[in-house]
């Protein structure tokens, strides 16, 4: 396998301090501002929640606020970027991408622009505020356009290393920032590879493949088939797009099937990108696990991964179904 | 009387030439058209006048041998739509040679519908759909300055597409950030796709409303070569603030049977209708 492996990484999940992405994603970007003058902040009104407060009072000249204003969000990250500049153009997910779609589309994809789209609180981050602030679309969105990277990190460690990766990036690209808060689950020195899935637990009975904030619960459910002496493997899918196709074609192979599970609607994203790969070079059994074709209800993020099984009861009782 | 109504003598050899240059333009552009099929030809020819001031002018700080160097000027078509036109100038400037002309909009040709940045020397931005070139050219100036650097941005418009919402949020930042390396420019031919632009949407008071947005504003005759110029070589209209630069045009300028009609938006010329327009325009295409 062409991945790297990571063991003891449940280990580290067992007993978790938690961390907001959003604070490991902000200081690798005002340490990478420090480092190169190219870089840059535009925000829409969202100084606290995209967490560039900092960056605003070190870097007054590289931040730029356009209000509440996603489609000239996006194009001036697009003048910014033929300019010469690297904008990290920051916005809560839903809006971010929902707002300003043909401009993602546009100016970033089919122009390829360097810019970086960080869509902040994707997922059901938002909770209560209901299904205007999920950003449960964005994954399917962003991955079909041509040209554009989409990267989801699970923890702070892994953000960080995104982040300084998108320094030396061709193209376009988005990052899912997670609100939620996730546990340390990679080492320090880990190093982010660009369209390689992390091994994060070795396995060769079933697979689960997931991303982000749901990485965690991967790892729980995967200790729990192991109680049942059931070895999941559990794939990162950091990078949805590319896709390590290598690495999903292994586990089609070597293990007897693959659950796929996504903070995001079941249709389109993670568990599709799986699929088309299955479909044409391997097909294998599924299971995807996402929202079915609804919004989601009134509950905090806990409360609604519970609710739509996307958890370690969920994922293991998937692994489960393809195992027995 | 020459073609913006000034006296004969006021018409300088440079002048004399850019005349000649923007009716090359806009034979090139209803060539190209005719040869495609398809094609806007109002609107390329509403431009003309003012591309070739800006490209063969001598006001674009550009260098066709070098479409990325870092400190160029940056001109950004939002009306993407008038690619036509925009191809014969960039040609005619010496981005690339004038017979990939003939390629417009042939299978795999660079030359799309649309302008393409990855495509083509000389393009800036990919445009097409209406209110994205605005935003983009605010980032351009946001850049220059972040930069310390001194080149300007530059953005065409059409005027229906200032119905497109995202103009005015680029404006709003525009005067925020006191953006007076931006130029606005509004090809104000008064008519879009399916109707005049007022039948459709009120646009006026148009000069009104960048002034409220906080722009300094002129208005002027898109079709007076002079008063483009002149215009052009003294910029910013007024420190501190980003130019809007309303230039009143004719659609269709040039070509009587296709001046101020809407249907000639995206009107295609006939063999019979180019041979008529080139005798009108005065002018030989031989790409």
């Amino acid at each position: 396998m062409s991945n790297s492996t990571l063991t003891g990484a449940a280990q580290a999940a067992a007993q978790p301090k938690l961390y907001d992405c959003r604070i490991a994603y902000a200081q690798t970007l005002e340490a990478m501002a420090a480092g190169d003058a190219r870089v840059c902040a535009v925000i829409n009104d969202s100084l606290s929640s995209a967490n560039l407060k900092n960056f605003k009072a070190l870097y007054p000249q590289r931040f730029v606020n356009v209000g509440i204003a996603e489609q000239n969000m996006v194009g001036v990250g697009c003048g910014l970027a033929n300019g010469g500049m690297v904008p990290y153009v920051c916005g809560a997910a839903c809006f971010l991408t929902g707002r300003a779609m043909e401009q993602v589309k546009v100016d970033l994809a089919y122009s390829k622009s360097n810019v970086r789209l960080c869509g902040m609180s994707p997922g059901m981050a938002y909770g209560q505020l209901g299904p205007t602030h999920h950003s449960i679309e964005d994954q399917a969105w962003t991955r079909i356009l041509p040209n554009m990277a989409v990267i989801v990190p699970c923890d702070p460690i892994e953000t960080a290393a995104v982040m300084r990766y998108s320094l030396e990036h061709q193209g376009p690209m988005y990052l899912r920032i997670a609100r939620m808060p996730v546990p340390q689950l990679l080492p320090a020195d880990y190093k982010y590879q660009f369209g390689k899935a992390v091994v994060m637990r070795e396995g060769n009975d079933v697979t689960i493949a997931t991303n982000g904030v749901l990485v965690c619960r991967a790892l729980e459910a995967a200790d729990r088939l192991a109680a049942r002496g059931i070895q999941a493997r559990v794939l990162n899918i950091s990078t949805l797009k590319p896709l390590d196709t290598e690495a999903i074609l292994d586990a089609a192979r070597t293990t007897r099937g693959i659950v796929s599970a996504e903070e995001g609607l079941a249709a389109g994203g993670l568990g599709g990108a799986i699929a088309e790969v299955l479909a044409l070079h391997h097909p294998a059994p599924m299971r995807i696990l996402g929202l079915p074709d609804v919004f989601a209800p009134t509950g905090n993020i806990e409360f609604l991964l519970n609710h739509f099984r996307l958890n370690a009861d969920g994922m293991e009782a998937a692994a489960l179904e393809l195992v027995q | 009387m020459n073609d913006s109504g000034k006296d004969e003598t006021l018409v300088t050899p440079q002048i004399d030439t850019l005349r000649y240059q923007a009716n090359w333009i806009r034979l090139s552009a209803m060539t190209m058209t005719h040869r495609a099929r398809l094609g806007h030809t109002g609107g390329d020819l509403s431009a003309s006048d003012i591309l070739a001031v800006l490209y063969l002018g001598g006001i674009l700080n550009i260098d066709p041998t070098r479409p990325q160097w870092p400190i160029r000027d940056r001109f950004i078509l939002s009306k993407g739509h008038c690619s036509a036109a925009f191809y014969s100038v960039l040609a005619k400037r010496g981005f690339f040679p004038e017979s990939q002309l003939r390629t417009h909009m042939e299978p795999l040709s660079m030359l799309n519908g649309h302008p393409d940045r990855n495509k083509l020397p000389g393009v800036e931005a990919n445009t097409g759909p209406l209110g994205h070139g605005l935003p983009i050219a605010v980032g351009a100036a946001l850049a220059s300055r972040m930069r310390g650097e001194s080149w300007r941005a530059f953005v065409l418009t059409g005027d229906g597409e200032l119905q497109e919402g995202s103009n005015w949020e680029a404006a709003m930042t525009a005067q925020h950030y006191n953006l007076d390396n931006l130029t606005v420019i509004v090809d104000r031919n008064r008519i879009q796709q399916g109707d005049f632009t007022e039948n459709t949407q009120r646009m006026e008071p148009l000069a009104e409303r960048w002034r409220a947005f906080g722009f300094a504003v002129v208005e002027l005759d898109g079709h007076d070569h002079a008063a483009l110029l002149e215009r052009f070589d003294n910029l910013p209209v007024e420190p501190g603030k980003p130019t809007c630069i309303i230039a009143n045009t004719i659609k269709g300028k040039g070509v009587s049977f296709a001046e101020n009609k809407p249907a000639w938006h995206h009107g295609v010329p006939t063999r019979e209708q180019l041979d008529a327009a080139q005798a009108e325009l005065g002018v030989e295409v031989n790409w």
